[in-house]
């Protein structure tokens, strides 16, 4: 492998175990066609797929879904990662989390626990995740940090539970997380679907925000507090991924290969995991190069300076709210189609709107 | 001596490309540096560099801070580890040595014990 190949591999993987999970949540990221993905890899085929990632230079490997814990072999996959050098990281609604489970994660060598928390109280909670899960969660949780695991808490912020941030963060606290991640919902699958009753307005915005700021002083050497804005009110888009196909890589439960989660929706070949090489993928298949570096962007993209700084945005953002994935992310306020992103952020603003709409949860399973 | 953040996905980077960046913290000489207790350091084949493995994030480490954090291993004070790498290196490394564990203390990867 020469120099160039060696430094352009990806430094994380993001192994979507199952899109099984106990919990409904409409911002739920996974795709709207669950049933697409109930033939779920088997342990020997995702130990081949760590081994292939390890080998190819990847670092960290995410344990994700859906609900990892679904997978009865998830002791051993954590112990094949650890194995392999990765930094193992089990990204959790914690249902499942028992004591003895979490002896057998710890044991295996997982290093890092991600914890989903929907609000801060049962009812907002238990109502948002579709089942009774708050109690149960703040168990978990105190289980991980029993064991000594570093602990993230993961909040979804959206219309909904925005407004009780600061009591979201004061149970944060409580619960002593080194890191709390406070992420406004992403407009993927399930999301996109409830996208009107998810997008908070922008005083909802204003607001969380002075109080994120706060307590970011206040926390400041004890906890870290990442803070994500909903993109749709940036001025310009996230830098997806850090570049298509640059740092990162997706494996879904069906084998399917993919630059982020989300990619299954765009009109790209399927790459698959279970018919070629990691690195090959990686390397030459479409699905991965279709997008890479800057030589697909059209204008205003092609010329622009934030060309290399945000990368033209999300494009399954762009092929979502446009049908076509190499367009500028309408997020930017530079891209001919912002007018799509400023309609759906008119609407959230807008004083007559009813305060809540339903919400259309996930399944559990396909 | 500059270290390459890696973050793990764009929102990440988003917020922190969005969160005002705070003033590095006063590095003690005479505080004993230290790996967080949640960060590994190992050696990375594929890029032939030290990487550092933490929650959410990989920060790959040239030579020089790969000498420096082999040295912080909470018994050297500050001071130790630049008189010690001014021997290896032949040159005053202080004030490096100083940026460069304030960037890492600023990101949680290094923890600097003020005791005795």
């Amino acid at each position: 492998m020469d120099r160039d190949a060696r430094m352009n591999r990806p430094f994380g993987l993001l192994a979507e175990l199952t899109y099984r999970c106990p919990l409904a949540c409409a911002y739920c990221s996974n795709p709207l066609e669950l049933a697409a993905y109930n033939d779920e890899m088997s342990t020997a085929e995702w130990q081949r797929v760590f081994t292939e990632a390890a080998e190819m230079g990847v670092l960290q490997c995410h344990l994700s879904g859906g609900e990892p814990l679904l997978r009865r072999d998830l002791v051993d996959l954590v112990r094949t990662a650890a194995e392999l050098g990765m930094y193992t990281n089990l990204v959790t609604s914690a249902i499942g989390l028992s004591r003895s489970r979490a002896e057998g994660l710890k044991e295996a060598g997982l290093d890092h626990v991600q914890v989903s928390v929907q609000a801060d109280e049962p009812a907002t909670s238990d109502r948002i995740a579709g089942i009774p899960s708050f109690e149960r969660k703040l168990k978990a949780v105190g289980v991980v940090k029993d064991l000594g695991w570093p602990l993230t808490i993961n909040v979804v912020l959206h219309r909904q539970n925005i407004d009780r941030i600061a009591e979201i963060i004061a149970l944060v606290e409580e619960l002593d997380a080194d890191r709390v991640e406070l992420a406004n919902t992403q407009y993927y699958g399930w999301a996109l679907r409830n996208r009107a009753a998810l997008l908070p307005s922008r005083e909802q915005l204003a607001g969380a925000e002075e109080i994120v700021r706060a307590a970011r002083e206040r926390l400041a050497g004890r906890m870290e507090v990442v803070h994500v804005l909903p993109d749709y009110y940036s001025q310009y888009p996230k830098p997806c991924m850090g570049g298509w196909a640059a740092r990162q890589l997706t494996v879904a439960p069906n084998g399917d290969a993919l630059p982020c989660p989300a990619a299954q929706t765009l009109p790209l070949p399927r790459a698959s995991v279970r018919e070629d090489s990691l690195e090959r993928i990686w390397d030459d298949s479409p699905m991965f190069t279709a997008f890479r570096g800057t030589g697909w962007m059209k204008d205003p993209c092609r010329t622009c300076d934030r060309r290399e700084i945000d990368f033209g945005g999300c494009r399954c953002q762009a092929f979502q709210l446009t049908g076509d994935a190499a367009r500028t992310d309408p997020v930017c306020h530079l891209s001919p189609d912002h007018a799509i992103v400023a309609e759906v952020v008119e609407a959230a603003n807008a004083g007559t709107r009813r305060d809540e709409e339903a919400l259309v949860p996930r399944p559990h399973r396909g | 001596m500059e270290t390459s953040p890696v973050p793990n996905d764009g929102a990440a980077a988003d917020a922190a490309a969005a969160a005002p960046r705070p003033t590095p913290p006063a590095i003690p000489p005479s505080g004993h540096p230290a790996l967080s207790r949640h960060v590994r350091m190992r050696f990375d084949r594929t890029r032939e560099r030290y990487v550092l493995l933490g929650p959410e994030s990989v920060i790959v480490l040239n030579p020089t801070g790969a000498d420096i954090l082999g040295l912080c291993d909470g018994r050297r004070t500050v001071s130790d580890v630049a008189a010690e790498l001014q021997m290896r290196y032949d040159r005053v490394v202080d004030d490096e040595v100083a940026a460069f564990l304030a960037r890492l203390v600023a990101k949680r990867c290094v923890e600097i014990d003020d005791g005795p």
